[in-house]
Order: structure tokens, then sequence, then C-alpha cells
């Protein structure tokens, strides 16, 4: 008798875990995201074929694929992406590695926190464009001030995710590293980071699109070479389809990178389980 | 019967004595006074439970024990040995599951192992806890996967896979429903009547108390003193409904201040 009832009530208790992601059964579905897209280019099409505005202020996509295959035949875009970013990796890995840093050391350590905090709050409050001048009084106006500025705009969502998330973790989680021994250094590594990681790879993503920003800010001042040169070049010479194939460039390139660490944060967070729309 | 055996290599459970122990805290400046010369033994293999109103320092008494937080007076030893810091010997077990969502079932039973470097040799271990509190087939899942009833066993089970001679309950089953909560009281018996362990049960549970413990412990409000020791000299399995037990409870309600006619 004791044994049905516990049995039923264990069989009550107990789920099947959850499928780990939404069923599709249809084939078109990885391309629905892209449909509004679509239809804007179908607007855009339209209306510059219209004739209502003219190709000066409103060239067709057609126009801007052929800039697009003139700039490559010549050479010019392939080295300005290379150009941009290398311009990007540098800026980026280095404010990404400063963030952290000093957003696991204000996390961990309160006299961290003492240290760090209120300058990267300070700097948090000015928009990192309004620095142009003072670095490049500082830095000069070669690659060094534009890696730095990149960097600067890169350091601070990071920074602030990394703390945030490192403070936000459990208390409880990390009194059960206490009962079970585990040292202080694993504590931080396999609990605190591991808990704040959510937070951080926010973070890391508002960093990536501040980083394209900054590029497009840094690159245009004394520039002979990127995608904010021939933005530039456009713009003197009016060539409006290069303008605006500039403008779809840094589009895709912030897509991309947003799709990156997406694809890492399905990776590292598989264990999470979160709403997700209905 | 492996454990049967091991428990003769390898005493199981300890003696817990808790000797004359005040302990406050400061809350914002003013002094919050939670215990007040609590004295309590309990003798290895004992099951106590510590009653008493919410807010009275009963789980104060069980982070001192665990070695979380120093008393501010007394004494607490094990097996006569004071107890100043955590130790695998001591395990508590939350009220909430606490398990890590980022690890598996299986490498959340095997956090103490691991931290103590044995999980390479003891792998073993891990797959025996999960089968006492029968979830070796969710090894693999994640916490988010579980009920609450399963999490609270994973919980268990992380306990003892560090063979614990003492284990800390702090209402451990206190956020289940109903029908949960008395298969995991079965569960937790047998466990106790298995392991051997010496256990010491916070729970706001009349029934629980009197269900599973040798001797129940009533505290007064905050700052906590012990009003009560009531001993419950009934054999395992006990019968909710049954007349002693029914007297008990009325006993056991009474010093808590209730009107038994409930």
């Amino acid at each position: 008798m004791t044994i049905d009832v516990d049995a039923v009530l264990v069989a009550s208790s107990e789920r099947v875990p959850a499928p780990a992601g939404r069923a599709s059964g249809n084939l078109l579905a990885p391309f629905t995201p892209w449909l509004s897209t679509l239809a804007i280019l179908l607007l855009w099409t339209a209306v510059s074929a219209g004739g209502l505005i003219g190709p000066r202020a409103l060239p067709s996509p057609f126009d801007v694929l052929a800039a697009a295959w003139e700039l490559t035949a010549n050479g010019r875009l392939p080295a300005a992406l290379v150009a941009s970013l290398a311009r990007v990796l540098a800026g980026t890995a280095l404010g990404l590695v400063l963030g952290l840093g000093a957003g696991l050391l204000a996390g961990y350590y309160r006299v961290g926190e003492m240290v760090v905090d209120r300058p990267l709050q300070m700097l948090r409050a000015v928009p990192f464009n309004a620095l142009v001048p003072l670095f490049i009084v500082a830095f000069g106006i070669g690659e060094l001030m534009k890696v730095s500025l990149i960097a600067v705009g890169v350091l601070v969502p990071i920074y602030l995710n990394t703390f945030a998330g490192v403070r936000n973790v459990d208390s409880k989680l990390v009194e059960v590293g206490l009962v079970y021994r585990v040292p202080q250094r694993l504590i931080a590594s396999k609990i605190l980071f591991l808990g704040a990681l959510p937070s951080i790879l926010t973070g890391l993503r508002f960093s990536l699109a501040i980083a394209w920003i900054a590029l497009v800010t840094s690159e245009t001042v004394n520039t002979n070479a990127g995608v904010g040169y021939i933005l530039a070049q456009a713009q003197r010479f009016v060539r409006t389809d290069q303008v605006f194939l500039c403008i779809v460039i840094y589009a895709l390139l912030g897509i991309l990178t947003d799709y990156l660490v997406r694809r890492l944060e399905g990776r590292l967070l598989a264990w999470r389980k979160s709403y997700d729309g209905r | 019967m492996a454990l049967a055996n091991e428990a003769v290599a390898r005493p199981r459970s300890v003696s817990l004595d808790v000797h004359a122990v005040s302990h406050a805290y400061d809350l914002e400046g003013r002094v919050l006074d939670v215990l007040d010369g609590i004295e309590l033994a309990v003798r290895p293999g004992e099951f106590v439970a510590l009653l008493g109103p919410s807010g009275s320092g009963k789980s104060t008494l069980l982070r001192l024990a665990a070695g979380l937080e120093r008393p501010r007076a007394g004494a607490l030893l094990e097996d006569g040995q004071p107890i100043t810091a955590p130790d695998p010997s001591r395990i508590l077990v939350f009220q909430d599951p606490t398990l890590f969502p980022w690890r598996t079932v299986w490498w959340n039973v095997a956090t103490g192992l691991e931290a103590r470097g044995l999980l390479a040799k003891h792998r073993h271990r891990v797959d025996d806890a999960l089968a006492l509190v029968k979830l070796e087939t969710f090894a693999n899942a994640y916490p988010h996967q579980l009920s609450g009833g399963m999490a609270q066993r994973v919980a268990i089970a992380r306990a003892l896979v560090n063979d614990p001679q003492l284990l800390l309950l702090d209402e451990p089953f206190g956020k289940l429903d109903s029908l949960t909560r008395l298969s995991m009281q079965n569960e937790l018996l047998s466990l106790w009547q298995k392991v051997g362990f010496t256990a010491l049960l916070v729970t706001h549970d009349v029934e629980e108390a009197l269900l599973l413990a040798n001797r129940v412990i009533v505290f007064s409000d905050r700052p906590a003193r012990i009003v009560a020791e009531i001993a419950v000299d009934k054999p395992h399995p006990r019968r909710r409904d049954d007349p002693e037990l029914v007297e008990l409870r009325r006993a056991v309600l009474a010093t808590l201040g209730i009107s038994a006619d409930v």
C-alpha cells in the first residue's frame, strides 16, 4: 500500500526534461525573420524606380550593387575592409580585456570596486565621441588614436555588465561553495564567473555594437584607408551610391557580429531556460 | 549491503555538542540577539528536530554547526573537536535546492568531491548517490528541467556523496507541495536508516518533526532559548494517526503557545 502511494507520488512530481528548442516543421522558418528586411528592400526598389526621388538622393539597390562591384574590382573595398576590421579587432580586443578585467576585479573585491568603479562610471557618463579631441592631443591622429577610441567605447558596456553580473550571483550559491570547501579561486572561476556569464555576454553584445560606432567615428578623423575613408570620399564627390554602400556594409558587419555572439550564447548558455516569446 | 560494510570501516556519525551558544547579528547598527545560551547534545546517529516560531534562530544554529559563522559566545563541538570552519563531514542542505543552474545533475552532485580533488578516483560515488535518491536517469539533466522535489533530492545527493557524518537540514521540504513532502520525508528517513548519519533538522512542521526525529527541541521566540525537549520513543516507520503521536503533537503545539484543538 505504502509503496503504491509512493510510486504515484514520485511519478506525479517528476517531469520529463523539456525539449531543448522549438520544433520547426517549416523549411522556410529560418528565413522568416528576414521577411521584413526583404519588404524594405522591395519598397526601396519601388520608390527609386518610381523616380519621385532622384538617384542623387536615393540610388536604387542596383546602383549600390554596381558601386560595390566597382570598388571591389579596383581593390579599394577589400583594402578598406581589411583596414577597418584590423582597427575594430585591435580596439575590441583591448577594450574587452580591460573591461572584463576591471569588471571581475570590481565584482570579486570590494577594494577593486572602490578603485575602478567611480572612474569608469564617470567614463560611462561621457559620450565617447566627446573624447576624440582629447585622444587626438594625446595619441595623435594615427592608428593609436583610433584603436584607443574603439577600446574605450567597448570597455564601458562590458565592464558594467561584468561587474553587475558578478554582484548579482545568488549569494546562496557561494555559500554552497563554502559548505563544500570549494577553494576561493574555483569559487571565482566556477561559481561567480559562470553565474555572471549571461550578463557578460549581454555586455559583449553591447560592446561590439559600440565598436562599429566607434570605428565610424574614429575613421572620420584623418583617414586614408578603411570603410570610413570611402564614406568620406563618397560624401565629398556626392557619390550617394557609395554612401549607401558603406552604410549597408556597416549594417551587415553589425548583424554578423550579433549573429556570432548569439551563437556563442547558444553554446555557453545552453543550461538556461528563459522566456522566448509567444 | 556495500554501504553497511563501509559503515563498519568508517564511522558514519558523530556527536554534536552545543555549549552555552549565544549569537547576534548587527543590523544597521542595532544588535539583534538571535540565540541565547543554547545547550544541546546530539548523540551519534541521532535524529533531532528543531521546532520554533519563524525567525527564532533555528537556521542560525545550523549555520553555526556548519561552520559558516562563529558564535559570539559559547562553543560547538563535533565529536569533541571545536567547529571553526566548514567541513565536508558536516553538510548543510538549504531550504532551496540551490543547485548550480549551469551544471548538470551529475556535476552538481560531484561538486564536493571535485572541490577536494577526489572526483577522478571516486566517480562511482556520484552515481551511487544519484541512485540513492533514485535520480540516476536524470544525471545529464539541467536543474531547470527538474521539479521542486527532484531538485531537492539532487541537493540531498550532493550532500550524501561526501559521506557526511552530520547532516544539517534547513527546512529542506518547506517549499514542496504536500504530497511530494510526504514522499521526501519517507526517503529521508530510509536514507538516515541506511547511511546512519547524525541528523539535525530545522522545520516548521510539527508532524514532520514527530514522524522523523528521535527528539524534538522547541525554541522560544527570538532570542531563542530551548523551551521544551520531547523524546519520541517510537520505532520507525511511524503512523501519522498513531494516538501517541497525536498526543505528543498536542503537547508540542502547547509549548509553541498554540491551542491544540486544531
